[in-house]
Formats: structure tokens, C-alpha cells, sequence
């Protein structure tokens, strides 16, 4: 945990790791775990038939809807049989539907996309590819309303300690050449970027990207501040990236991409970043949907009740509460921390200090901010105190003095915002 | 699930720089020590029973409010016996137990919780109560007579009030060097300027105090009074005595940067400071009291939600043109 230097005048350095030396390419392959789940997200009413029933068996490689015309699917890394359809509650009340699968021994590839990958076209990528390691947003990077004219590829991971991207840039920069021509054709974007720390800048510039050097300190791998620093847009406050013309993709998504046309098959395989108790971090290859237990039990990381568990990084990440919690395509890494490290928020006011609103890359007046929310009054929150500013770093949670959850209660007013201005519209 | 091992489930950041209330107030406390241990030096037991005694009151009555308002126990944090150090730090060493008492009383249930608590002050409860005491007992705070059987071998007239009544030939005599170093009569921890000023850079080095605030306030007193002084060097004193008389100092390390009652904007810092410290010089050179910082940044408490109010626009944001 970086600390709060001796002489506390300027801001934080939070320096992100970055794969310089050799040897930290190797990755550890996860085996086959017993049981995969997928989360995918849902919009129907949990008493509602749904086409996959329990018992019934999937390809490695099929693709996975409950209902017949729904948008959001999962891709199967295993072969096997449903064992088990539940829903799940998640971060900021979004209801998902967890599929469970028991893997069997012998694995078939399923041949439904075969012909997809012929030409791969805006189509073909909605229908087959939104499920990829590294989390692709083609619905936003295909969107027909508002055209991207430059893709920025994420060469660099956005938290503190995660390394996975990076590795992908070291290693894979052939794939990344091709994933990128593929993209080309896709989306019809002019110009591509890769965001890369200096060290990686000679495999970066071999991709046929045009190499955008990122000062690996925090926030400035965040997708705003890039946007901000390397295009010269500010994104409006409340608004995407894409909404100013940039896109987002990350650079294992990339990888995959081409993977997953030249070998015509899916990839379902995603390497995370383990950051272990001592923020040593190693890296895994393991299917997605892998209970993150297997992946520890293979590390020899042991864990105990009362411990932390996230999914992400230390700035961004997301806690899990049960270890049978699976890899998802966006799970970039996975942080175990000890429970005497488990920052526990308190109950204190907000006293002035200002150390929130100094550090504060979106220049927003935290300690007003911190107030309204407090109440409960997200439209002044808005108007008068920029929530919408926000572009979700977490530095005021990790600099506040007094351990207000700052950056909880800006999640918070985000998410009663957004639903105060829904009710509104469909009672307009 | 069957799993029965459970994880922690906090919000992110998961990482914290370590920072906290509690260490803010005891290194806030340590950086006062030079001026109190100079302050217990001159006045003796006396001033340190004043100390002790207000700083011990002090965080009794946070916790008898913690127990009266059903809140949690608050003492930890250290914020009440900061402000019991300052409350001691600005009284002579002469002030009867039940004067203290009561100021510290006013300071921390008037000062601090009838607002809310720690954070919730909108004026600095040290100098609440100071200001209280000032117009209530006056006499309390006359340095001049409550100083008068001490003879610590150096001028023992309280320098502005000195000033104040005979003008700058009555301070000719002072010594720039001697007043840095506390010769001079006053509060028990106002009047080592070197020591405050060691233990003032130190906060500010340290980041729990803001140099913006500190420097413009001192700026601003040095400013006003070279005007003043300019004007009429018979009548008004130069500006380094000002500098370094009175609560100056002390003001302006410990008492205008308390959190709180303190704006957090880089300009608003500023102007808050400078604000303070050209009224400082007003009420010194032209108002009523000797001194002037006590209601000086009482003022300039009263206007930082205003003052902080400048601030830079946010990432994003559309200025609507009316």
C-alpha cells in the first residue's frame, strides 16, 4: 500500500507497475476447472421460461441466451452441462442471471460462427464477439449514431498493479497488428491509437498504430484523461468518450479479435493479473467463468474469512464476497488483501481539509459535494456541486483523512440521479 | 451459497494513504510544543496548570457532549484537545480556574458541537471563545495587569498595548530579535515567534496545514501595517512588529488554517488569509482592541462559504451564459 510521504505537500504519485524488466511474462496456465458460471445481464422476471434449461448441454465455443431474441449473451468456455440457473444481485443493483455449468472431460467446439468468420463485418461482431477476453464494447464502438473517428487501444491497464494488458502489448504485438487491421475493416474508424507506458513503446509502435506514450502515474491511464491529454477533447460532464468521437478497447480484446477470426474459433481464455497479499502480482491464464477460488488454489494463495477480495485493481476494483464469484471477460485482475489491510471506512463529517478537492482530477468541490450527498439531494448534487464531473478514480476516498467512502457516495448519487431522472421521464 | 468463507465487501478505493484525524491533531499538538514549553519556562506551574487544565476540560466536555447527544465517543480524534491547547495557548498564565472552565465550555459546546461536531464549525472554537471571554471579561485578557507580578528580566508592557495607547516611540525599545524569541508578555504560547514559526513550517512541510493561508495572512498583516506605518511612523508602529507581536503568529499557523472554518480553493485560500490579516492591522492600528487577529479571522470564518465559492470550473463542465 503506497503510504502518505513524510512531507505531505503536494499531491499523491501513484505510480503504476509497469512490466519493464524481462522475466515477468510468464503466465501460469490455470487447468480446467470442475464448474464454470456466467453472469449475463437481465431485463426479464426471474418466473419467465427461459430457453436454457438445467440438464441441457453446451459446446465450448456456443453461444448462450435465455430468451430467443435477446441481445446479451455469454460465449461457453467449456463443454458440458447446465447445472444450475440463479439470479444475482451486483454493484449498483443491476440484476444478473448466473449460469453454472459442470465442465465434461472432453471438449467439442461448437460450429454455429464457423461461417462468421469468412467476413467479419459490424454484424458478425455484435452476433459473436461481444463476449471476448478484454470485455469489447462494439455496441458503443458500432454505434451508428454517433461515429467514432478515432479508437484509442489500451495498452496500458487503468489501475495501480495491473499488468495484463501490458503483457499483451509485450507479447502478443503480432496479434495486436492483426486484431487492429481487423478492427479496421469493422468499424470503419480513421484512426487508431495505443495508449502505452514509455517502456513499451518500440513492440507498440510494430502494431501500425499511431503510439501515444502514457506516464504510467495514476489517474492518467483512466479513458477521460486520456481522452483529455492525448486528443485535446474534454468529455461534457455525464457523457462517454464516444460521445467526443473516441473510442475504447482494450488491448487483449484486440488479441482476441484476431484470434478469433483467424483461428475461427472464439478465445476463451483470459489472462488476469493475481496481486497476492504482498502486492506481488502474477499472471494467469485461465477460462473465463474459472471460480476465482481454483485460480488462488493453484497459486497456493491462501485466504481466510473477514479477508478482502476484489476484482480489479486497488483503485477501481470491485469486492466480491464469495470466492465461488467466477473470471469475467473484464476481470483484468484479481486483488487478495489481507484483513488487517481492509481500509474500513468511518462515520466522521467532513472536515474542510481540501485534501480531496487538491487532488481531485476533474476539479470538483469535494467537500461540498461529500455534504449534499450525505443528505441525500442528488439534483443539487448535479447542479450546483458537478457530480457528473466525476470520472470514477476513487483518489478522494483514498486521500480523505477523516476515511469518509467518498467515492461510494459518489457511485451512490450517480446511480439515485440517473433513477430520479428515469422516473421523471416516464412520468413526463 | 454453499461456500461459507466470506470476503469483506467495501467500496473501492481498497487502498488508503494512511492519513488520518487523530495524527493530524497530534502532530498539530507537536508542533505547538516549542511555543508552550518557552510559555511554561517564563509563567511556571502556573501556565502549565492552565494548559492542563484547559486542555483536561476541554475534552471532557466533548465527551460529555458525546454522551449527552448519543453520538460516538469523539475524544480519539484528538480535535478537542487541540482546541483545548489553543484556548491555553492564548490565555495568560494568571487566568482563575473557572475562567478556563467555562472558556473551554464555550469553546468546545458552543464553538464546535451546537453546530455538529467536528467539521461542522463554522468558526474556529479557540478563537470563540477567546472572542467571548475578550468582551465578557475583559479584564482577563489585559496581559498588562493579570502579567503584572511577573519580572522575567525583559519589558514586561504588553506591546500593543503599548503602541495602541503611546504610539511607536513608546516600542522603540524592543528588540526585533527579542520579540522573535519571546521576550515579551502575552498568552502563554503566543509569544515564542520562532517557535511557532518552526512549528508552523513544520505542519505546513507535513501538508496538514495550507502555506496558502499562512503566508497571506502574514503577507496581508505586513502589508497593511507598512501602509500604516508609511502614513504616520509617529503613530504606527513598523510592520515586523506587528508581525511579530500579539496572536499574529500563532494566528497564523494554528488558529486561521483550522480546517474547518478555512476555505480549500487555491484563490480563496488567499484572499482569505489576506483578508484576515488586513484586518488584523485595522483593529490594531484604528479599532477598538489591542489586538485585532481574535476578531480578525472570526470575520474571515463568516465569509469562507462565500470565499469558496471561487473555485476552478470542473472537467466537463458547460457554463451556462445567461
Amino acid at each position: 500500500m503506497t503510504r502518505k510521504p513524510f512531507l505531505g505537500l503536494g499531491r499523491p504519485r501513484l505510480g503504476c507497475l509497469v512490466l519493464a524488466t524481462e522475466g515477468q511474462e510468464a503466465i501460469q496456465e490455470i487447468p480446467l476447472p470442475n464448474r464454470v458460471t456466467f453472469f449475463l445481464e437481465h431485463h426479464h422476471d426471474s418466473d419467465e421460461e427461459f430457453d436454457l434449461k438445467v440438464g441441457d448441454e453446451v459446446r465450448t465455443g456456443q453461444k448462450l441466451k435465455l430468451m430467443q431474441d435477446d441481445k446479451g449473451y455469454a460465449i461457453s468456455s467449456v463443454t458440458g452441462t447446465i447445472a444450475g440457473i440463479s439470479q444475482y444481485k451486483g454493484y449498483l443493483g443491476k440484476t444478473y442471471t448466473a449460469i453454472a455449468i459442470n465442465t465434461a472431460e472432453e471438449e467439442h467446439w461448437d460450429e454455429e460462427s464457423k461461417e462468421a468468420w469468412e467476413k467479419p463485418n459490424a454484424e458478425s461482431a455484435l452476433e459473436f464477439l461481444d463476449f471476448l477476453p478484454g470485455d469489447p464494447d462494439f455496441a458503443s464502438l458500432l454505434d451508428s449514431e454517433r461515429s467514432l473517428d478515432t479508437i484509442i487501444i489500451k495498452g496500458i491497464d487503468s489501475d495501480l498493479l495491473v499488468t495484463t494488458n501490458q503483457l499483451i502489448v509485450k507479447t502478443e504485438f503480432e496479434n495486436l497488428k492483426a486484431g487492429i487491421e481487423y478492427l479496421k475493416e469493422i468499424t470503419g474508424a480513421g484512426k487508431f491509437l495505443i495508449a502505452v507506458p514509455p517502456e513499451l513503446t518500440s513492440q507498440a509502435e510494430t502494431t501500425g498504430a499511431e503510439v501515444k506514450v502514457i506516464e504510467p502515474t495514476y489517474p492518467n491511464t483512466l479513458p477521460k484523461v486520456i481522452t483529455e491529454r492525448v486528443l485535446g477533447r474534454v468529455v461534457p460532464a455525464g457523457k462517454r468518450c464516444e460521445e467526443v468521437g473516441a473510442g475504447f478497447i482494450s488491448a487483449e480484446a484486440v488479441v482476441s479479435l484476431a484470434k478469433a477470426i483467424t483461428h475461427h474459433q472464439v478465445p476463451v481464455n483470459k489472462i488476469v493479473t493475481v496481486i497476492d497479499k504482498n502486492h506481488k502480482s502474477v499472471h494467469v491464464m485461465a477460462r473465463i467463468g474459472t471460480p476465482v477460488e481454483d485460480i488462488l488454489g493453484v497459486l497456493g494463495i491462501e485466504t481466510q474469512h473477514g479477508d478482502g477480495l476484489v476484482l480489479g485493481g486497488p483503485m477501481t476494483g470491485r469486492a466480491i464476497y464469495s470466492e465461488d464469484t467466477p473470471v469475467m471477460p473484464d476481470t483484468d485482475a484479481i486483488m487478495v488483501q489481507d484483513r488487517s489491510q481492509v481500509v474500513m471506512n468511518s462515520n466522521s463529517h467532513c472536515f474542510n481539509c481540501g485534501e480531496c478537492v487538491r487532488d481531485c482530477p476533474a476539479k470538483i468541490p469535494i467537500n461540498m459535494l461529500v455534504r449534499v450527498l450525505e443528505n441525500g439531494l442528488y439534483e443539487e448534487a448535479v447542479k450546483e456541486y458537478d457530480l457528473l464531473s466525476c470520472i470514477e478514480c476513487g483518489l478522494c476516498s483514498y486521500v480523505c483523512p477523516a476515511r469518509i467512502p467518498v467515492f461510494h457516495y459518489i457511485m451512490l448519487g450517480k446511480y439515485e440521479f440517473d433513477r430520479i431522472e428515469r422516473m421523471e421521464e416516464s412520468n413526463a | 451459497m454453499p461456500n461459507q468463507k466470506l470476503f469483506v465487501g467495501t467500496h473501492a478505493p481498497f487502498w488508503h494513504d494512511g492519513s488520518s484525524i487523530s495524527t493530524r491533531s497530534y502532530h498539530t499538538m507537536l508542533a505547538a510544543l516549542p511555543a508552550v514549553v518557552l510559555g511554561i519556562y517564563h509563567y511556571g506551574v502556573s501556565a502549565l496548570g492552565v494548559l492542563a487544565f484547559s486542555m483536561s476540560c476541554a475534552m471532557i466536555w466533548e465527551f460529555m457532549m458525546n454522551l449527552v447527544t448519543r453520538r460516538p465517543a469523539s475524544i480519539g480524534d484528538g480535535n478537542a484537545a487541540v482546541i483545548g491547547l489553543l484556548f491555553g495557548m492564548l490565555l495568560p498564565a494568571t487566568t482563575p480556574w473557572w475562567a478556563v472552565l467555562v472558556g473551554s465550555f464555550v469553546a468546545i459546546i458552543v464553538g464546535k458541537h451546537i453546530f455538529g461536531g467536528l467539521g461542522c464549525n463554522p468558526l474556529n472554537p479557540a478563537l470563540v471563545s477567546i472572542a467571548i471571554m475578550t468582551l465578557s471579561w475583559k479584564s482577563f485578557l489585559d496581559f498588562n495587569a493579570t502579567l503584572v507580578d511577573y519580572d522575567l528580566g525583559f519589558n514586561m508592557i504588553y506591546p500593543l498595548a503599548a503602541v495602541k495607547g503611546f504610539g511607536a516611540s513608546a516600542v522603540a525599545n524592543y528588540s526585533m530579535p527579542g520579540l522573535l524569541i519571546g521576550q515579551q508578555s502575552g498568552g502563554i504560547g503566543a509569544t515564542f515567534g520562532l517557535g511557532l514559526t518552526i512549528g508552523g513550517l513544520y505542519l505546513i512541510l507535513r501538508g496538514f496545514i495550507r502555506w496558502e493561508i499562512s503566508l497571506s495572512f502574514l503577507v496581508g498583516v505586513f502589508m497593511t501595517a507598512l501602509v500604516f506605518n508609511i502614513a504616520d511612523p509617529e503613530k504606527y508602529a513598523n510592520p515586523l512588529f506587528h508581525l511579530l507581536t500579539g496572536y499574529t503568529l500563532i494566528g497564523a499557523f494554528f488558529l486561521i488554517t483550522e480546517d474547518s472554518s478555512s476555505p480549500v480553493n487555491f484563490i480563496a485560500m488567499l484572499v482569505y488569509g489576506a483578508g484576515a490579516g488586513v484586518l488584523t492591522v485595522l483593529v490594531r492600528n484604528i479599532g477598538a482592541f489591542a489586538d485585532g487577529v481574535v476578531f480578525a479571522i472570526l470575520m474571515m470564518n463568516i465569509a469562507n462559504p462565500l470565499l469558496d465559492k471561487i473555485r476552478p470550473k470542473a472537467m466537463g463542465k458547460e457554463i451556462e451564459h445567461a
